[in-house]
């Protein structure tokens, strides 16, 4: 057995680089769940530059609860076989284009405000960033979230999915610029 | 201007870039624990950094669970790089090794660690990479494992070359090995990029460079290890991986399937 890691200081990222699309990417990675499954929905957007450009070469991974409010740790995320495992990856196309086919998350606490936890990769990106995707749910559950209630206005509103007409959730990420989406840090990132 | 400048698109010299690069690093607080989004430098993150501060948040929910990883996930077969085509590839065989802990000491067990890197001549098997290095038929360059009940994971393969991209003229990356990381809960995902000792690229490569300070972007540079060499078979690098803390205390998945 190797020795400990002496210094418990953390390992720094790196980008992603231009060149993980044979890599990362599997059939089925932004598929959480099946065609047709109840209560099945897109969850979709574009990942934009600070120049409005989508980015084809960003990567996007989703953690999320169920529609209970539990979150899986069930294996089989890369294997598909019907298991709801609340993970999923895609990668963006030409135009910077996401989407996942999965379901709602459900609040995990009572009268939190439910979202699809959310990390950004891309070639040009050195590190690795963190958000959230809020579900469009009531305006008082918004405002009592912890996170959004301490954002302007126009911050909350980029971290809110709307809802189209065929039911799908859409948000679009902007990596800079006017309409920057709030990245978040964690309290054990610091040092 | 020169045909050769008009052929690379008016790039900048690496003279430029590196006195970009040592004005930012000799501005720069010690120990800053992580690359610097903005960092000019590295053209490509240019119009790709958020110019507003990270936000604090208190993790909760799904941020607070990793994804579970088992064996029907991954193959054991998939840690050997040098076994996936009909033959061997070319270059030199190595085995790559270490520990994954998190920012407590405490092993990452049983996690999913996933790798690409280049083919010996500095070659991926991607669509986009254009670098006129010969692609190695007997070679993918992609790994999976899960990390045993120590943290450890360990990959066979082949030393990846350098290779040449577009930031500036005649720039080059140090060799590396991209590896994909998850922790104990989902705050402590990410991607970085294992290095080979004594690379003489180093200096010159504003990727490498985006971690200001040397002795952070060391521990990203693997160790030359002869008791993991094997006799007449291959060379044996080490490299520790380290997360950051957990937020929720670790509980053992129950194996609970009914979600
Ligand atoms: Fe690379």
């Amino acid at each position: 057995m190797p020795d400990l890691v002496p210094d418990l200081a953390p390992t720094p990222g790196q980008t992603i680089g231009p060149f993980f699309h044979y890599a990362l990417p599997y059939a089925g990675d932004c598929q959480l769940v099946d065609p047709g499954a109840p209560g099945s929905i897109r969850l979709h957007g574009h990942v934009y530059d600070g120049h409005g450009v989508g980015l084809p070469d960003a990567l996007l991974e989703i953690r999320q609860a169920d529609p209970a409010g539990r979150v899986p740790t069930v294996e089989g995320s890369l294997h598909r076989d019907g298991r709801f495992t609340g993970w999923g990856r895609c990668s963006t196309d030409r135009l910077g284009h996401y989407w996942f086919r999965t379901v709602e998350p459900g609040p995990t606490r009572d009268g939190g405000a439910p979202f699809f936890a959310v990390t950004v990769f891309a070639r040009g990106l050195l590190n690795r960033l963190f958000t959230r995707i809020y579900l469009p749910v009531d305006d008082a559950t918004l405002a009592a979230d912890p996170l959004l209630s301490g954002l302007d206005d126009d911050s909350r509103t980029r971290l809110v999915a709307t809802r189209e007409d065929d039911g799908s959730l859409r948000l679009d990420l902007h990596l800079q610029g006017p309409q920057e989406t709030p990245f978040l840090t964690y309290p054990r990132h610091r040092g | 201007m020169t045909t050769a400048e008009k052929l690379e698109g008016g790039l900048d010299t690496q003279q430029v870039i590196s006195k970009e690069i040592a004005a930012i690093q000799a501005a720069s607080p010690a120990a800053e624990p992580q690359p610097r989004l903005d960092f000019a430098p590295y053209r490509s993150s240019l119009l790709r950094h958020p110019t507003k501060d990270l936000r604090q948040a208190d993790p909760e929910g799904a941020e607070l669970v990793a994804p579970v990883f088992g064996q029907s996930d991954v193959d054991p077969l998939e840690a050997d790089l040098t076994i996936q085509s009909g033959g061997e590839p070319i270059g030199e065989r190595i085995v790559v090794t270490g520990r994954l802990v998190d920012g407590d000491g405490r092993p990452v067990r049983r996690q999913l660690v996933e790798i690409w890197h280049a083919n010996a001549a500095g070659r991926y098997i991607h669509l986009r990479d254009q670098h006129p290095a010969p692609i190695d038929p007997n070679f993918t360059g992609t790994g999976r494992c899960l990390t045993d009940d120590e943290g450890v994971y360990s990959f066979t393969t082949i030393k990846p070359g350098p290779y040449p991209w577009h930031n500036h003229r005649n720039a080059w990356r140090p060799a590396h090995i991209h590896f994909s990381l998850f922790g104990t809960d989902f705050t402590q995902r990410m991607i970085t990029q294992m290095y080979f000792p004594a690379d003489p690229l180093f200096a010159l490569d504003p990727i490498y460079q985006s971690i200001t300070d040397p002795r952070v972007r060391e521990r990203l540079v693997a160790t030359y290890d002869h008791d993991l060499s094997q006799h007449d078979r291959l060379l044996g690098y080490r490299w520790d991986i380290v997360l950051t803390g957990a937020h929720a205390t670790w509980t053992e998945p129950e194996g609970d399937d009914r979600a």
